[in-house]
């Protein structure tokens, strides 16, 4: 009863409908805890665009194998379908857990009913689906992007408290309309509005890549002369804007400052090197909570609808001393 | 006097040249200083260095769509060859021991080329021998060649901290940009080996009638498989700067649409898609419009989310100020004009 109790209010109506499953093959979730090295869980990734998302995969893979959980994978290479039906085919292959990132964020209430019919829970990572009915999915996992955005802003804000002088910010988006673009920015400017010595003076996208944040910051760099500091949505565009600022004379991280976002491992080495002032963390690292949901669910417990990923920042200081152990 | 501002005017470059001043200008009023060229470490420094260098990589993929546009065919597979080139450079080199050595560069440039002749002879087989259209052909390591770049890569952004490759992308020699000068040894080969020689006029002919030029003794078999393969070639090369400018293989992103930018800076310097005449220096013009755009884009301050209508009236302006219906319609406006004027002289 206990574990009926813990699951309702996971939020999830599956109870009832693996309640009638529970005749049939698949649906484990509601007959008691199952050993662990008899559980299936299905994962659908995105792809393998970055480097940040085969660390993700990594990780993943790698946390299961440790705690002894059969993981079946799939790579949908970024497109809708291909994830649709591997969700498809782990609901005919009756996997006690499905766990997925979603390539967009629409569409996915037909599949979702399916597997909620089967009695299959699905726990969603790193990026949300937009759906009226949140009964579809025990959970999601994933970073905080607003919040990604206000801690950048937040050691800003600190580094620039006794500034008298209007300071001049530019900032590199990711792709325009992203998620992960539109949060980081709102975040960021909500926090440093607090100082109105703080001033963005150009917002241009570059594309969350090197080649963009370069040439961008190139031209920044002859239009306005006076750039006091740099806020890049990811590390790959700052590295960019770090040879552009070098090109121009100027010393990275002394003469124009650079926070950014992400934390892997080439932009922890610019950090460490003292080209970028400040990194905060997006982990791809969440391997382990993940597992930890589904033990969770698995023996009956409950668990957040909205899980924080575990993410810190690094100053220059902090970057050398993590550096040796970063993974990606 | 109006004769000469005809014949300019009838120009095919001319449209291109002035949205070219046109741009120009732009810039010169959202920023005075667009112009000024400064000397800044020894080496040159300012707006319109900027968008030599970086329109480089465009400039030589267009130069050898050029010549396989004036076959009557395309290449939409350049984009992709870019991210091999790089990332085969790349992973030789992070696989030396030394990677600052100038001769562990030169193999991995001097490899990554020659699997682009192999890519490149592919489209040409294709298209050659078994006669496939060449969009479909090229199509086809358009989307196979991402792949094989992600798979040399394994799916990471490989870094390589390497001077002598990090040279080809954003160094200078007598301080004028690597890439620049690699660009226009690109350029000037492709103008003399078609345009001093007969080999030109030998791919003009293969692209207004194959059979016509095969029956009069054109080798149109061999004369595809050289621009084919001299294209995928430019597009080896110009990954290869793409790559260095950003010193990593970026196997998603290196060089992606850019095959579509190529195509717009041939079209825009006038060179059919129905193949036939081409003009290489048309195709200068082109990319260098393409690229001044991109730059005005972040001079101006033009918001992200409008960029690309922006870049869309642009490039619509351009074609239809060349297409030959609009000129027609404004030699005709002309002559109605001269006309009227001639009549006013008559009767006074």
């Amino acid at each position: 009863m206990k574990k009926l109790i813990g699951l309702a209010a996971a939020g999830a109506l599956i109870v009832g409908l693996a309640g009638c499953a529970s005749g049939g093959s698949g649906g484990g979730a509601a007959e008691g805890p199952v050993p662990l090295d008899e559980l299936v869980v299905g994962f659908a990734q995105v792809g393998a665009e970055s480097g940040w998302r085969t660390a993700n995969t990594k990780d993943i893979q790698a946390s299961f194998e440790e705690a002894g959980i059969e993981l079946k994978f799939s790579d949908a290479q970024q497109k809708q379908e291909n994830q649709i039906k591997a969700i498809r085919s782990y609901i005919q292959q009756g996997v006690d857990y499905i766990a997925f990132s979603p390539v967009v964020e629409t569409g996915w209430d037909a599949v979702l009913n399916e597997a909620k019919a089967a009695g299959i829970p699905v726990v969603l990572t790193d990026r949300a689906v937009d759906s009226q009915d949140d009964s579809l999915y025990v959970s999601f996992l994933g970073s905080d992007f607003i919040e990604e955005g206000k801690k950048a802003g937040q050691w800003v804000l600190d580094e620039y408290a006794d500034a008298t002088e209007k300071v001049n910010i530019v900032q590199l988006e990711g792709t325009t309309g992203a998620a992960p673009a539109i949060d980081r920015a709102e975040g960021f400017a909500e926090v440093i509005a607090e100082n109105e010595n703080l001033e963005v003076i150009a917002s241009q996208t570059g594309d969350f890549t090197r080649a963009g944040g370069k040439q961008v910051m190139e031209a920044m760099l002859k239009s306005n002369p006076d750039i006091d500091l740099v806020y890049a949505h990811n590390d790959d565009m700052g590295l960019g804007a770090i040879e552009a600022i070098e090109a121009a004379g100027l010393v990275p991280g002394e003469d124009i400052k650079i926070v950014t976002v992400d934390a892997v491992k080439d932009g922890m080495q610019a950090l460490a090197d003292g080209k970028i002032n400040f990194i905060v963390e997006c982990s791809p690292l969440l391997g382990k909570q993940l597992v930890d949901i589904i033990t969770t669910l698995n023996e009956g417990g409950t668990v957040e609808k909205r899980i924080i990923t575990e993410e810190t920042t690094f100053t220059q200081e902090q970057a050398i001393e993590a550096l040796p152990d970063r993974q990606y | 006097m109006s004769a000469v501002f005809a014949r300019l005017i009838a120009s095919r470059l001319f449209w291109p040249i002035v949205m070219l001043l046109v741009l120009f200008a732009i810039n010169l009023i959202a920023f005075p200083g667009f112009f000024a060229i400064t000397i800044k470490d020894g080496h040159l420094f300012g707006s319109l260095i900027d968008i030599l260098r970086n329109g480089a990589p465009t400039l030589i993929i267009a130069v050898g769509m050029t010549l396989v546009i004036a076959t009557r065919g395309i290449d939409l597979s350049v984009g992709a060859v870019c991210a091999i080139s790089g990332a085969v450079a790349c992973s030789i080199i992070l696989g030396s021991p030394d990677p600052a050595n100038g001769a562990t560069v030169a193999v991995a440039v001097t490899v990554a080329l020659a699997i682009s002749l192999v890519l490149g002879v592919w489209n040409g087989f294709l298209v050659a021998v078994l006669g496939i259209q060449p969009i479909i052909a090229t199509l086809i390591l358009m989307t196979a060649g991402r792949g094989m770049a992600m798979l040399i890569t394994e799916g990471q952004i490989l870094t390589v901290n390497s001077p002598p490759f990090k040279a080809m992308g954003s160094g200078f020699w007598f301080g004028v940009p690597i890439a620049v000068i690699i660009a226009a040894v690109v350029f000037a080969v492709a103008a003399l080996l078609t345009r001093r020689t007969a080999l030109g006029m030998l791919i003009e002919s293969v692209g207004i009638n194959p059979e016509a030029s095969r029956q009069a003794g054109v080798r149109a078999r061999g004369l595809l498989f050289a621009v084919y393969t001299f294209c995928a070639f430019c597009a080896a090369i110009a990954g290869l700067i793409l790559t260095a400018n950003q010193t990593a293989a970026d196997a998603n992103n290196t060089g992606l649409f850019l095959e579509l930018d190529a195509i717009l800076a041939v079209v825009i310097g006038g060179t059919s898609l129905a193949g036939g005449r081409y003009s290489l220096a048309g195709t200068l013009v082109g990319a260098l419009v393409i690229q001044t755009l991109v730059t005005t884009v972040y001079t101006v301050g033009i918001p992200p989310i409008a960029t690309m209508v922006f870049k869309a009236a642009v490039v619509a302006a351009v074609c239809l100020l060349q297409s030959p219906t609009t000129n027609q319609a404004l030699a005709g406006f002309r002559r109605r004009l001269a006309l009227r004027a001639g009549k006013g002289i008559a009767a006074s």
